[in-house]
């Protein structure tokens, strides 16, 4: 085995291309088990922590620019007014010497549908950077999974940045697990309502071969909104629309039996998790709702 | 490779280590630091919890090759760390000194006759050490919230302890002792 010990972005970049095979570590939540377990020898083993780039996040107008390797603790701290999906998120991985080291760049390469972040990025909206010597690329969110553990990156790219829209409206993320810490997703659900275009975007965690959207429960409840003027009158959203919502996200898995849960008990947990999220998101909504009118 | 790092203070160097080789693995095996315990080995348990240039980690999930040129503090080091951070000044924890450090003292019930941290010393009072496995990332990862929050809710100590398994003690004795040391921490103020 040999240890690439990169100063910077460019020497990455480079040493990849170099050695394709080689197994990019950061925080070494994942990798460093494989190799502590036997279960992974690269050839390789191409350390990120000398990559400064990759530790910074700069917030934009519309969106958030995150370093792959800014540490889920930042992101909890720093980051809950522009990215409250993702930082409710960040805050169930683990515990905090994991969330010290780890990062969303590290969820994203593994791409376990388990991984924490890929609802809430899913339902905020994002786009991965990935660079290579041969040039950058942004991946849209949901073209980044393309199956069990596999992602659209390049044998020579590396992933930089996530671009993630800022939150334009109330954002949740609720996860199932037998304790708050330490816990690897049974399921999760993020939720993330934009009242600038009038959407509701969701995101599954653990329950299908990828993290997936709720595409046609979004598409229902956009309607429903819309056509009952919710976004305006602000009113409680009927429980029949909630309902329906729920049972359209439980469709939307395609989940498995595994030692974490049952698909039977994934399905349910994920309905019940997507009414709820939706409840808390939209009594938030309505209570600034309320208040901006009250200003005016 | 070999990789050079400061543990305790002291510049150490750590030779012939394999690449894939986990910083808790140099600490035990290499330099022969074995307060830092090897358990789960998959960051699951944090017995082998460490400062890394001052934030806490799992050294498990560290590799080595990473600390080059790092800050790391052990569990050896601990109590020279707090003597530092009350008195303000630093001259580290030598290599011969942190491998004999051992709770004996002339009584190891009592930790009397040990220099060691106010964390570890209130570990020993409140009764909280049991088979003492999970002791030293308890204790490592307890005196770094102290350090940041110095007046911690319930919440909040079990929110810092998190990622730390105990299997004897049911934790109140652990929620004790923490508990014990802020409150002696504040009495010095």
């Amino acid at each position: 085995m040999d240890f690439l010990r990169p100063a910077s972005w460019e020497e990455a970049l480079a040493a990849k291309a170099e050695h394709p095979t080689a197994v990019p570590i950061a925080g070494g939540t994942d990798v460093m088990v494989e190799i502590n377990f036997d279960h992974r020898r690269p050839e390789y083993l191409l350390d990120l922590n000398r990559v400064g780039d990759l530790y910074e996040w700069e917030v934009g107008e519309d969106s958030v620019r995150l370093g792959a390797s800014v540490p889920y603790t930042t992101i909890m701290e720093r980051l809950r007014a522009e990215l409250p999906g993702l930082a409710l998120a960040s805050h169930t991985v683990a515990s905090p010497q994991i969330r010290n080291r780890g990062g969303v760049g590290g969820n994203l390469g593994t791409a376990s549908p388990a991984g924490d972040a890929h609802p809430a990025l899913l339902a905020a909206g994002a786009e991965v950077e990935v660079e290579s010597v041969r040039g950058s690329r942004r991946i849209p969110i949901d073209a980044f999974y393309t199956g069990v553990k596999r992602n659209a990156l390049a044998a020579d790219e590396l992933i930089k940045y996530v671009h993630i829209d800022k939150a334009d409206g109330p954002q949740q993320f609720s996860k199932v697990g037998t304790r708050n810490a330490m816990v690897i997703a049974v399921c999760a659900f993020g939720l993330a309502l934009h009242p600038s275009t009038r959407t509701v975007r969701t995101g599954i965690g653990s329950a299908a071969p990828t993290p997936v959207r709720a595409k046609a429960a979004e598409e229902f409840l956009n309607a429903a909104l819309e056509e009952g003027g919710f976004w305006d009158n602000g009113k409680i959203i009927t429980p029949s629309v909630a309902k329906q919502f729920a049972e359209l996200c439980s469709g939307a898995c395609n989940p498995i039996d595994d030692v974490r849960g049952t698909a039977s008990y994934r399905r349910h947990a994920v309905g019940v998790m997507a009414r709820r999220t939706l409840t808390w998101a939209w009594e938030s909504y309505r209570g600034t709702a309320a208040r901006s009118e009250g200003a005016a | 490779m070999r990789v050079n790092f400061t543990v305790n203070g002291r510049p150490q160097e750590a030779d012939d280590v394999w690449e894939g080789e986990s910083l808790l693995y140099v600490l035990r095996e290499r330099l022969g630091l074995p307060g830092s315990k090897n358990a789960c080995e998959q960051g699951e348990c944090g017995s082998c919890t460490v400062r890394l240039d001052g934030v806490p980690v799992c050294s498990c999930l560290v590799a080595a090759g990473q600390v080059e040129g790092r800050d790391v503090v052990t569990v050896e080091g601990l109590a020279e760390h707090a003597r530092q951070r009350s008195c303000g000044d630093a001259h580290g924890t030598a290599l011969d000194e942190a491998r004999g450090r051992q709770a004996q003292g002339t009584d190891s019930q009592t930790g009397e006759g040990t220099e060691l941290a106010p964390i570890q010393q209130a570990f020993i009072d409140a009764g909280a050490v049991q088979c003492g496995f999970c002791t030293p990332g308890l204790l490592v990862a307890a005196d770094e919230m102290l350090e940041r929050n110095p007046d911690p809710t319930d919440a909040d100590i079990r929110e810092a302890l998190s990622g730390n398994l105990c299997r004897c003690t049911g934790y109140e004795k652990i929620m004790d002792a923490v508990r014990l040391a802020a409150a002696r921490q504040q009495e010095a103020v």
